[in-house]
């Protein structure tokens, strides 16, 4: 992929990130943060989907965004072409490793397997 | 008469430093150690008139590059009290300091003691294309010139100051590990070039810049911007490039 789309998609997922945050942020704000914490408040959270769906997309935009900002810090770390080659698509396996673990947490509470 | 008592007053307001040069020599030293020269200069005397006066007085064998002494060269770039300056065009009464070390600029190779290797801007220089890319010229008919507004010479006129010194690729830190990426320096040229109106490559350009090793990797320290000696504003110009590659320029 041309490094500009890949930026473009860095920049853009980081915007998206902050509106969306914000939202979280602010539904947060809705209650105590100790309550917040509380097991039956977060699995209540989980199972609003809307809510459920909004924290799926955070975590697929933060993780492009922070695996990408890896490649980016390891690619100025070391050069050469077996490194980088390594470093591009390490980075790719691990975003959608942790994509796929955060989503199999979101799907079985959303979907009641707990 | 009145021409005399200024000169001797001049001559009276002579002063010493302590001029520390960096001594490498990479085929037979580990590590860079420095060698310590009093030295008297008046309020005009450069860094580079100090270092020349040690090797007219002292030692000799200090390697250093110049040639126009007048920052028009961009042959004598070096580290002088830590901060990347050119040799010819910093004076050390301006640096305030009793003490004024000189050592050779970051993130190039070291020839030796203050010299060191320009392959590497060159090469990155080169690549950008660093002329008018069109296919007619005005060379081949009498008749022809390519017209310029003065609006049209503002877009760029800055960056056709630049000497190629180096002092903005010493001074970026992305240069300092990554030694694919393309600097400062160039990047500011390819900016040059794609920003006259006179030129048709600008699609060239932006896709040998559009790479894993390119613009993508300044990530605006603007220290580069802060060395420079020519006034020429290497962070702008990225960032005005960018705005190509992001749809906010055409
Ligand atoms: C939502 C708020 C965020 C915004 C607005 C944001 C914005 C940015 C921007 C503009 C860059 C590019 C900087 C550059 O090219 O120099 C960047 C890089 C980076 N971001 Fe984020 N980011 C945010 C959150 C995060 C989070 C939560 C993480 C960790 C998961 C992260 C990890 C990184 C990394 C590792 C880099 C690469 C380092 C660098 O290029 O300097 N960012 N971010
Ligand atoms: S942009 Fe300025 S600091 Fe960089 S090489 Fe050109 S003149 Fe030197
Ligand atoms: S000697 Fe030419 S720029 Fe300093």
């Amino acid at each position: 992929m041309r490094e500009s789309i890949i930026m473009k998609i860095h920049y853009g997922t980081a915007l998206a990130a902050v509106a969306l945050v914000a939202v979280h942020i602010l539904m947060r704000l809705t209650q105590g943060f100790s309550e917040s914490l509380e097991y039956d408040s977060v699995i209540a959270n989980y199972k609003f989907l809307p809510y459920a769906g909004m924290l799926e997309i955070i975590l697929i935009l933060l993780s492009i965004h922070g695996f990408n900002g890896l490649r980016v810090i390891l690619l100025e770390l070391k050069q050469g072409k077996t490194y980088e080659k390594a470093v591009s698509y390490g980075c790719v396996v691990a975003m959608i490793a942790l994509i796929a673990y955060g989503s199999r947490t979101i799907i079985m509470v959303n979907t009641g397997m707990t | 008469m009145a021409q005399t008592t200024s000169l001797a007053e001049n001559m009276s307001s002579s002063q010493s430093i302590t001029l520390r040069i960096a001594r490498y020599n990479p085929e037979h030293d580990s590590t860079k150690t420095f060698m310590e020269f009093q030295i008297q200069y008046e309020k005009w005397t450069t860094v580079l008139e100090a270092i020349l006066d040690v090797k007219k007085h002292f030692d000799h064998s200090v390697a250093v590059r110049y040639s126009c002494r007048q920052a028009t060269c961009g042959s004598c770039g070096m580290i002088i009290n830590g901060k990347p300056r050119l040799a010819c065009f910093t004076k050390i009464s301006e640096l305030n300091s009793n003490i004024i070390t000189v050592e050779p600029m970051n993130n190039f190779p070291i020839i030796r003691d203050l010299a060191v290797k320009f392959e590497r801007l060159f090469d990155t220089h080169h690549k950008v294309k660093p002329y008018l890319i069109r296919d007619d010229t005005e060379i081949s008919t009498n008749t022809k010139e390519f017209l310029q507004s003065p609006e049209e010479l503002e877009q760029y006129i800055q960056f056709s100051n630049c000497i190629k010194c180096g002092l903005c690729n010493s001074a970026c830190p992305t240069m300092a590990t990554d030694s694919s990426f393309v600097g400062p320096q160039a990047l500011a040229q390819a900016y040059r070039y794609v920003a006259d109106s006179r030129d048709k490559g600008k699609d060239d350009r932006l896709k040998i810049l559009d790479d894993s090793h390119g613009i993508w990797r300044c990530h605006f320290a603007g220290s580069c911007s802060q060395v420079c000696p020519k006034g020429v504003d290497p962070a702008m110009g990225i960032q005005l490039l960018r705005g190509y590659m992001l749809g906010f320029r055409s």
